[in-house]
């Protein structure tokens, strides 16, 4: 890009100059219904493509199917969504208008308000929005079977999380960059905006807890990988007195030295996991989820520039390095899976992994890839205040999330390319498995699945070959996936050898993003909650108001953290009791999005289009409230969390010392105290939805009856800059583009293409 | 070949600053330019002290 914006961001009008700041809607229409003989075979081949990667995938049921399938199937589908269905959308319901001036242009400071090139933002926001959930849901769902979950993840996010992630960013970007709680209040009134508030803090603390329990997971008894994930604290100090003191603002140099030292950490890793000072980095569960919290009152409380700046470019830098990895992996090695369509689990509720029917279970437990609320904090957060043109939200929100969907795919892929036999054994509970090799082969040759025959010797080997003292019942999802990219990358790069690096290398990596989430969470967090308070005691507004800053971290840390121990310690196993959970909160946080969405299009005063953002509304709701009436109603101990509460009690009334997988009067107790919590837990996220859809079915109804109602968008200011809509731009934007920059004068620096 | 090279590791280069953040004084130099201010800019160790400041107050959420 050649601009006079330093390179980022399109082009700014000189004083003088009368260009205009869009090109005509009906020229831009007229294009893209022009349709060229080449592109109509563009578009056959692409639809073709699709179609015989979903026949595939879907039909034909062979003895393994390929995984460049599911890479066709998902990248012909994405793209014909994103053609079609997004321009739909923006057509219909949205219609942007760049003649009117984004928030990043009449409000440009120089510092979050900035506007940026939609490519970089692109990358921008996708590094914002995705992070470890995507790769650990469909590890997780994966115990159904692969079809479920894929075809969840590719029509999930066409559907619903797309237009979620698009809705909220358009909306976002004309009330000035609000945020999804401002605009609750605004939209809901004070109970649903309240209730929004509360239960915007609720699911936080659950996220954080949950993805807190997935690294917990990773590392205990690993001596490797706690050596090389506790490396990135002193890599990141590093990094943040370098970019302070050294070379302020050298941040491409310092990553790149700072990846080199992550490297190196994970080398290093093997070397320790083999010398004596194994013995002091192998921690257990319980004293490593003492740890991640004390990590994060810390992080929390120490300037940004020291830990969480420094780690975020870290983090940034191996996101997109690590996804750009997986997927050219994938598609060079292409590996042969032989998990079937739809396993023995599909159809029952006691799977060992997460527990539950595939309705709705399968649909919460994949949250992050299909549909996920928490992206609506981005999506009304950072990026409407960085984004150029307001036809530029299409290709950003809409296409941002298409690419997490693709990561989550890939993580699928991942995950049921490993055999099953060890798939069950690495994702049960110690409760199951009983936690030795012999214990677990017994275990899973029992499920009587097809094709299932595990000897003691295989998950030793393979425990071997990746460098861990043991892989069973490493629950959480990460593991596996390890194990499954260490299969993949070493087929790719580097053989066996360098296996149990690849191994560690995901480790990290998935460890990495979910530390960053940690601390910015527990950030935001701090802040929310003292911007609720505030509202009581003015004091606890002042977020720089030392006291204030503690409280709130130690109240936010102590929430999650609670439930972090809880999880670590919990007799049941705390991913399959808590995952559901963590999937339900992020969804419950798209309803409410979603929810507010309407509230908003319903001003229009008119039902068409309405079921563009009802359609994933009904089914987000209807997913959610099935899954939060199980957690609480069914009767079955495995699913419902109150009809283990009470087997439990009064068991203990019965005088019983032991019962299932709790085996002394503690354990007993513990579940019962878990039980509690978390079946509490259910309701409050569930009470509080319902307020946030009654409130927002109230505003809707009251705007279409009365024919519409005056929206709270800020006034139009016109725009003085112009960028084009999409990635590549049409010969009518092109050619305006060409005219601006001629008419801007020549670029001031010459890093663009 | 070797111009075309250069220019894709430019673009690829300039696209990785822009997501990074790297080229954050860059912009704010271009920024303070276009808006006409008379008083002179902010040095870059100065402008990246500002900007840790500014998350400190301002925090961004990352995601799952």
């Amino acid at each position: 890009m050649t601009t006079t914006s330093g390179g980022s961001g399109g082009v700014a009008a000189p004083p003088d100059q009368e260009l205009p700041p869009a090109v005509d809607d009906e020229v831009l229409e007229e294009e893209r219904r022009r349709w060229t003989p080449a592109r109509i075979a563009v578009w056959a081949v692409i639809a073709l493509l699709g179609g015989l990667g979903w026949v595939m995938v879907a039909l034909i049921r062979g003895e393994t199917v390929n995984a460049i399938w599911f890479v066709f199937a998902a990248v012909a589908t994405y793209l014909i969504a994103y053609r079609f269905y997004s321009t739909y959308i923006e057509r219909k319901l949205l219609k942007p208008d760049d003649r009117r001036a984004t928030p990043a242009e009449h409000s440009e400071n120089g510092q979050d308000y900035l506007p940026t090139d939609r490519r970089v933002l692109y990358g921008h926001h996708f590094a914002a929005i995705a992070g470890a959930g995507p790769l650990v849901g469909p590890v997780l769902a994966a115990q159904m079977g692969y079809l479920p979950g894929t075809i969840w993840i590719i029509v999930g996010v066409v559907l619903a999380g797309a237009v979620q992630d698009y809705l909220v960013l358009f909306f976002s970007m004309r009330r000035g960059g609000r945020s999804l709680g401002q605009m609750a209040r605004d939209e809901l009134g004070v109970i649903g905006g309240a209730a929004a508030v509360i239960a915007t803090l609720a699911i936080m603390i659950i996220l954080i807890a949950v993805l807190a329990l997935v690294v917990v997971q990773a590392l205990g008894e690993s001596p490797w990988g706690v050596f090389s994930v506790a490396m990135t604290i002193p890599i990141a100090l590093f990094m943040g007195f370098y970019l302070r003191y050294l070379r302020p603002g050298k941040v491409g140099e310092v990553s790149a030295i700072g990846v080199g030292l992550l490297l190196l950490a994970i080398i290093a890793g093997g070397w320790i996991s083999e010398s004596g000072l194994a013995e002091a980095f192998t921690l257990s569960r319980t004293t490593l989820a003492w740890c991640v919290v004390i990590y994060g009152v810390v992080a929390a409380v120490l300037p940004v520039w020291m830990l969480l700046a420094p780690r975020d470019y870290l983090s940034t830098f191996m996101k997109i390095g690590t996804i750009v990895l997986l997927a050219v992996a994938v598609v060079v090695v292409r590996p042969d899976i032989a998990t079937p369509a739809f396993s023995e689990f599909a159809t029952r509720s006691d799977g060992p992994v997460v527990p539950g029917p595939l309705f709705p279970f399968l649909f919460v437990t994949i949250a992050c890839g299909a549909l996920s609320g928490f992206h609506a904090l981005i999506s009304s957060g950072t990026t409407p205040k960085l984004i150029e043109k307001e036809r530029q939200t299409r290709f950003i929100g809409y296409g941002g999330m298409l690419m997490e969907s693709f990561v989550a795919i890939m993580a699928l892929v991942a995950a049921i390319s490993i055999d099953r036999g060890i798939y069950f054994a690495m994702n049960a509970p110690t409760a199951l498995t009983g936690g030795t090799v012999e214990t677990a082969a017994v275990w899973v040759n029992s499920l009587g699945l097809a094709g299932v025959d595990i000897a003691p010797q295989e998950l030793a080997g393979t425990a071997a070959m990746v460098g861990e003292q043991s892989i069973v019942s490493r629950t959480g999802g990460a593991p596996t996936l390890a194990l499954g990219l260490s299969q993949i990358l070493s087929q790719f790069l580097g053989g066996a050898a360098l296996a149990s690096f690849w191994y560690h290398f995901a480790i990290m990596f998935e460890a990495l993003f979910i530390l960053t989430a940690v601390d910015a969470g527990t950030r935001v967090a701090r802040f929310m909650l003292q911007d609720a308070v505030g509202t009581f005691v003015p004091r606890f507004r002042d977020t720089s108001w030392r006291t204030g800053a503690w409280i709130g971290t130690i109240v936010m840390v102590g929430g999650w953290g609670g439930i972090l121990i809880m999880g670590v310690t919990d007799p049941l196993g705390g991913i399959n009791t808590l995952f559901p959970l963590f999937g339900i909160a992020n969804q419950l946080l798209a309803a409410i999005a979603l929810a507010v969405c309407l509230a908003i299009i319903a001003r229009r005063g008119t039902v068409q289009y309405l079921w563009i953002v009802l359609v994933p509304l009904v089914a987000v709701a209807v997913i959610t409230v099935t899954a939060s009436l199980y957690k609480i109603f069914s009767p079955v101990p495995g699913v419902g969390y109150w009809a283990q509460h009470f087997a439990y009690r009064d068991a203990i009334a019965a005088g019983r010392t032991s019962m299932g997988a709790a085996r002394n009067p503690a354990q007993m107790e513990a579940v019962v105290r878990n039980t509690f919590i978390q079946g509490s837990l259910s309701i409050i996220f569930l009470v509080l939805t319902l307020i946030v859809l009654a409130a927002a079915t109230v505003a809707a109804v009251r705007s279409v009856r009365s024919g519409g109602s005056p929206g709270k968008e800020d006034e139009p200011v016109p725009s003085r800059r112009y960028g084009p809509s999409g990635l590549i731009p049409t010969p009518s934007e092109k050619e305006l583009e060409k005219q601006w920059l001629a008419s801007a004068g020549a670029p001031s620096r010459g890093g663009g293409h | 070949m070797v111009a075309a090279l250069g220019q894709g590791y430019r673009a690829v280069r300039w696209w990785f600053r822009g997501v990074l953040g790297a080229d954050a004084y860059d912009r704010y130099l271009a920024h303070h330019a276009r808006a006409g201010h008379d008083d002179r800019p902010m040095s870059e160790r100065a402008f990246w002290r500002a900007r840790t400041d500014h998350q400190e107050r301002h925090p961004q959420g990352r995601c799952c």
